[in-house]
């Protein structure tokens, strides 16, 4: 458990997400153009494809850096489970990217004519979207581990994979901002987080034992 | 723990490259693995370690008991060097690593984060992860690598020790380390029939 610590200490290179997101969202308007209607009516959706996109920018370091030192052998031979290892790299990858992320989604909804109502939305679904999309990014990350620059096809991996989780919680920002009723995008996307992160560390840990021989 | 292994056949990136590999390590004993470069030394500590499948055989008492040390040391170069073997140490469950730093030397380096190290001192910091795991068999990966003579003799020592309290050792080296171990010959591999019943387990 005190490998998140680590994680985050060593994982650096969080701020590239970070900076991402926020060169994403402060180019819309412009190449948009000034158009404060249409801005705020695309406002959810270019948050929440900002997100992901910064989200899948940090995925290849995720766990390419502890296969080159050798510590991920050197964990798999330790007495916690692969799940537990990857799980907590997933949970890490989260605090440091989609977490900040979440925090600065409310900041950049101003440069993007967010409606009033919507910040709550935004952040709301934002929060329960981004851990399915650490979880799936580190199955992403499993599956391309032992590639060199495995990075283009960890995304062409991850991508399909993402669409359910950004068309429910893009949808449920959008609603929310609208002043729509939001319960069934939200729920469908609680249930997407909820079900990946149950599942998808037995397929990521199946599959490291694969790359691991 | 005694840890047996019995007609092991082992493969690396689908080639056969070793097979019919039986021995027997029994606590206090050391066994050195001796032979070529390419002849699948590595390829049989991962096998016995539990990384690989092997093409047949069993390895058997070693569930839970086996530290492996590999060719490279696992250390975050962010972290300095009590970070790091606190890290591994929490990781098996253990507390106490002064006796590891000790035992290699590193009490002075403690602070110094494991990225200004020498590969010298890097090498030193990966063998002493073995003592904080606090298993009794230890297999080995050319430990000797980038050491230089004293490091080598206070890494011989740390073995003598841990054969003493009752552990044992499996070690891939070309140089003499001066223990009093058995030493396993691995020959080249000879072209013999596989009797592989599972085709598809050739591939695996």
């Amino acid at each position: 458990m005190r490998d998140l610590r680590l994680a985050v200490r060593a994982g650096g290179g969080f701020g590239l997400g970070l900076a991402f997101f926020l060169i994403v969202t402060v180019m819309v308007p412009f190449s948009v153009g000034p158009e404060s209607d249409l801005l705020a009516r695309i406002a959810p959706g270019v948050l929440w494809l900002g997100a992901l996109l910064s989200c899948l920018l940090s995925l290849d370091r995720l766990l390419a850096l502890d296969w080159e030192d050798g510590s991920l052998d050197l964990l798999a031979t330790a007495p916690l489970p692969l799940e537990a290892v990857v799980s907590i790299k997933a949970l890490a990858h989260w605090i440091t990217t989609g977490l900040p992320l979440v925090l600065a989604a409310p900041v950049l909804g101003v440069l993007l004519n967010l409606p009033l109502e919507g910040f709550k939305w935004v952040v709301i679904s934002l929060l329960l979207g981004t851990p399915a999309l650490s979880v799936i990014g580190t199955f992403g990350a499993a599956l391309t581990v032992g590639l060199k620059r495995g990075g283009l096809l960890l995304s062409l991996l991850v991508m399909p994979l993402y669409v359910p989780t950004l068309i429910f919680g893009a949808e449920a920002a959008r609603r929310g901002a609208m002043g729509m009723v939001v319960e069934t995008p939200l729920l469908m996307l609680a249930g997407i987080s909820a079900g990946v992160i149950a599942l998808m560390p037995f397929a990521s840990a199946a599959v490291l034992r694969i790359n691991l021989r | 723990m005694s840890l047996n292994v019995s007609d092991l056949s082992i493969a690396r990136g689908g080639l056969p490259v070793l097979e019919r590999i039986s021995f027997e390590l029994k606590p206090g004993q050391a066994l050195i693995l001796r032979g070529p470069n390419g002849i699948g030394k590595t390829t049989l500590l991962r096998s016995i370690a539990g990384l690989q499948p092997p093409l047949g055989g069993v390895v058997s008492g070693g569930e839970d008991q086996i530290a492996y040390a590999a060719h490279s040391d696992g250390l975050k170069s962010a972290l300095t060097v009590t970070e790091n073997l606190q890290f591994w140490a929490r990781v098996f469950g253990t507390h106490n690593i002064e006796p590891a730093l000790q035992a290699y030397n590193l009490t002075t380096l403690r602070d110094r984060p494991a990225g200004a190290l020498s590969a010298g001192q890097k090498r030193r910091l990966g063998l002493s992860r073995m003592m904080v795991t606090g298993r009794p068999i230890w297999v080995m990966d050319e430990p000797t690598v980038s050491l230089d003579q004293a490091s080598v003799a206070l890494f011989a020592q740390v073995v003598r020790t841990h054969l003493e309290a009752g552990g044992s050792a499996l070690i891939a080296t070309h140089i003499d380390l001066g223990l009093d171990a058995r030493v396993l010959d691995v020959g080249p591999y000879k072209a013999a029939p596989l009797d592989i019943d599972d085709f598809d387990g050739g591939f695996l």
